[in-house]
């Protein structure tokens, strides 16, 4: 699903000149991404031979799902210029609902509530910042400073009663069918398409873009730009809910630093998608191949057996290169 | 505090002492109302726990300095209009480092030390300048790769919070000097940001960094090397952070690779100061005098009783409602 856009498209010549060349790419910016994706594998594969198998496109495709899913929520809102930085701590807390309220109500109520918790965030969000003008940075950065708050206040009243992530959403989050076909695919193939045919298609996508562009201009044809900012934001905050029940289900652990360390990939993919923290330019399928780029070069690091702070050093300095060439690719001169 | 003066007195020199203090007090009226929240939350504290003295000043003051230090740091990246999300990591690594050092060196040999951590501050906020400048990648983004950098750094030199502080470096910033009511930490501060930020802000550089922040088109076609400056504002950035990673290793003693919450708070406590995100705009003594506020906040809701976990919530509410009355404000200003 991730290929199908790089050869949809205008039919380009390649072959003229490096200006053309370049045309090219910034036509279909997810052909090199691509190509880094499988020097990746390609790479992966000469350091381990015959890691490449079934169980490892499983598992690998088990952990990109949900951060990926993390990344269609911070790709929303960086188009519109702004950032989410509360995605992770929300999908966190609605995790952690989930698995406290499924063993008394049942997991069908729980997904409820703890939908209605990350959506209820998101509502805050949006309102914070198409109402009351509240720069994106500063108030989700505010707003994941409450939720960890209440989440910790509500953990302590919530310990007696237990906490258990529900089967179902275990077999969703972690399981295969047929021995490799993960679930969790079942729910971000529906999922992925519906963003991505929501940016292409709908008034709503086009909202977003314009609003990213310039919110000035975007307010003078008569958008009202509060109301799209505060749908996104509360869509936002869905997503990262889904993604935190993914979590939930992929570990079968819930607990208030479940999604901590996936805030900052989360920005990665985007931007490593081609998604500008500007606003206006990119989409989602590059968010998409973000999120498997660094799913793999996660495994590639851990499978060179390199201490971890080599690990993180190396994880940091790739993100910049990457960055730093798909600007200079894809750059108008 | 230690900076109002300037604050104030920056283009002053027209009309009468009275008129030019009016004007003052209405530019910096952000910065004057933060003062008079600060003084009516002392007054609070003394209210609610009336045995609040001297001593825990100077624990509040301890405690506030690397925020405070990390708060100028980021302040001078946004007002360079950028951003450095790796300001916590490049505390942790500088704050490692001088630990790992000062382990078995000598009280002299920690005078090196210190202007060796403080140099590696610059550096290190040089690279992330350099590779903003080069890359020309958004700020943002580079600062957020490079905290992953500077943190696997700290990780390297330390892997588990350990290392020692020389005795004179931790003496330097506990209890106070000439008034009891006046702690060494704060006296401290003062120094650094007085010998640092002041001449800087009145320097070519300083002009310029407002300048690049305010407008980078405009402020490239009336000369000023862009590039450079931006440079620059890292370079002073990371010797803050520098400053604040020191500060923890002389507060508690031994120096952790775990970035803290700094980065958070330095963000929180600029805008809470009145520095604008957009860049161009903004000085230090809002950022500092948010710092105790929210230090404050903390210590009264602790008196008072409250869950501290709930504290965190009350943080995060005022950082946003204050925000949110700011930009308030602001629209009624220039509506009417």
């Amino acid at each position: 699903m991730t290929s199908a856009e790089g050869t949809a498209g205008r039919d380009p010549s390649p072959w003229l000149s490096p200006a053309a060349w370049r045309t090219g790419l910034r036509d279909r910016p997810l052909v090199p991404l691509i190509l880094l994706l499988f020097g990746l594998v390609v790479a992966l594969q000469l350091v381990q031979p015959g890691i490449i198998n079934q169980g490892w496109l499983s598992s690998t495709i088990r952990f990109a799902v949900p951060l990926a899913i993390l990344a269609a929520a911070q790709t929303l809102a960086m188009l519109t210029g702004g950032i989410d930085l509360s995605v992770a701590i929300v999908a966190s807390a609605t995790a952690y609902v989930l698995a406290t309220v499924a063993p008394q109500q049942g997991p069908a109520v729980a997904i409820l509530v703890a939908l209605a918790v990350a959506g209820l965030a998101g509502l805050v969000n949006g309102i914070g910042v198409g109402v009351f003008r509240v720069h994106p940075l500063i108030m989700t950065l505010g707003m994941s400073l409450v939720v960890l708050g209440l989440l910790t206040v509500y953990q302590r009243i919530v310990v007696a009663s237990g906490n258990n992530v529900p089967d179902e959403i275990a077999w969703l989050g972690g399981g295969t069918s047929l021995g490799f076909f993960p679930n969790s695919l079942l729910l971000f193939v529906p999922l992925a398409a519906l963003v991505l045919l929501g940016l292409r298609r709908s008034g709503f996508g086009r909202l977003l873009y314009a609003v990213g562009d310039n919110e000035i201009a975007a307010r003078l044809s008569g958008v009202r730009v509060w109301q799209v900012l505060v749908v996104l934001y509360v869509i936002a905050g869905l997503l990262a809910g889904i993604a935190g029940m993914i979590y939930a289900g992929l570990t079968n652990t819930a607990s208030a630093g479940l999604v901590d360390r996936f805030l900052l990939p989360s920005v990665a993919a985007a931007v490593i998608g081609g998604t500008s923290i500007f606003g206006g330019r990119g989409g989602y399928s590059g968010s998409i191949v973000g999120a498997l780029i660094l799913t793999v070069l996660t495994t590639l690091l851990s499978v060179l057996q390199m201490p971890e702070p080599v690990r993180q050093i190396l994880f940091g300095a790739i993100i910049l290169a990457v960055a730093a060439a798909y600007t200079r690719l894809t750059e108008q001169s | 505090m230690t900076a109002a003066a300037p604050a104030a007195g920056r283009m002053s020199g027209r009309g009468s002492a009275a008129a030019s203090a009016a004007r003052a007090l209405r530019r910096d009226s952000w910065t004057v109302a933060l003062i008079v929240l600060l003084v009516a939350l002392l007054i609070l504290t003394k209210f609610i726990s009336p045995r609040y003295g001297a001593s825990d000043l100077g624990f509040l003051a301890i405690g506030a300095l690397p925020v405070a230090l990390a708060a100028v740091g980021q302040a001078i990246a946004v007002i360079s209009g950028g951003i450095d999300l790796s300001i916590g990591s490049v505390m942790a690594l500088t704050s490692v480092t001088a630990a790992s050092l000062m382990r078995n060196g000598t009280e002299e040999s920690a005078v090196v030390v210190v202007i060796g951590v403080l140099l590696m501050g610059s550096v290190v906020g040089t690279v992330n300048g350099i590779l903003i400048v080069w890359s020309r990648v958004p700020d943002i983004i580079v600062t957020l790769a490079m905290s992953f950098v500077w943190a696997g750094a700290a990780l390297l030199v330390m892997g588990t919070p350990g290392g020692a502080a020389a005795d004179w470096l931790k003496d330097l910033i506990s209890g106070s000097i000439g008034s009891e009511w006046l702690p060494k930490a704060l006296v401290v501060l003062a120094v650094m940001v007085g010998l640092v930020w002041l001449p800087l802000r009145r320097s070519r550089l300083g002009l310029s960094i407002y300048a690049v922040g305010s407008d980078r088109l405009a402020a490239y076609r009336s000369g000023v090397d862009v590039s450079r400056t931006k440079v620059a504002a890292y370079a002073f950035t990371g010797l803050f952070a520098a400053m604040g990673g020191l500060a923890l290793t002389m507060s508690t003693g031994i120096g952790s690779p775990v970035p803290g919450p700094y980065l958070l708070l330095s963000v929180a406590t600029i805008v809470l100061g009145g520095v604008s995100l957009a860049g161009g705009r903004g000085g230090m003594v809002g950022p500092i005098v948010a710092v105790f506020i929210l230090a404050l906040v903390r210590t009264d809701l602790t008196f008072m009783g409250v869950d501290p976990n709930f504290t965190t919530v009350i943080q995060g509410a005022i950082m946003v409602i204050v925000v949110m009355v700011g930009a308030f404000l602001t629209l009624r200003r220039r509506q009417a």
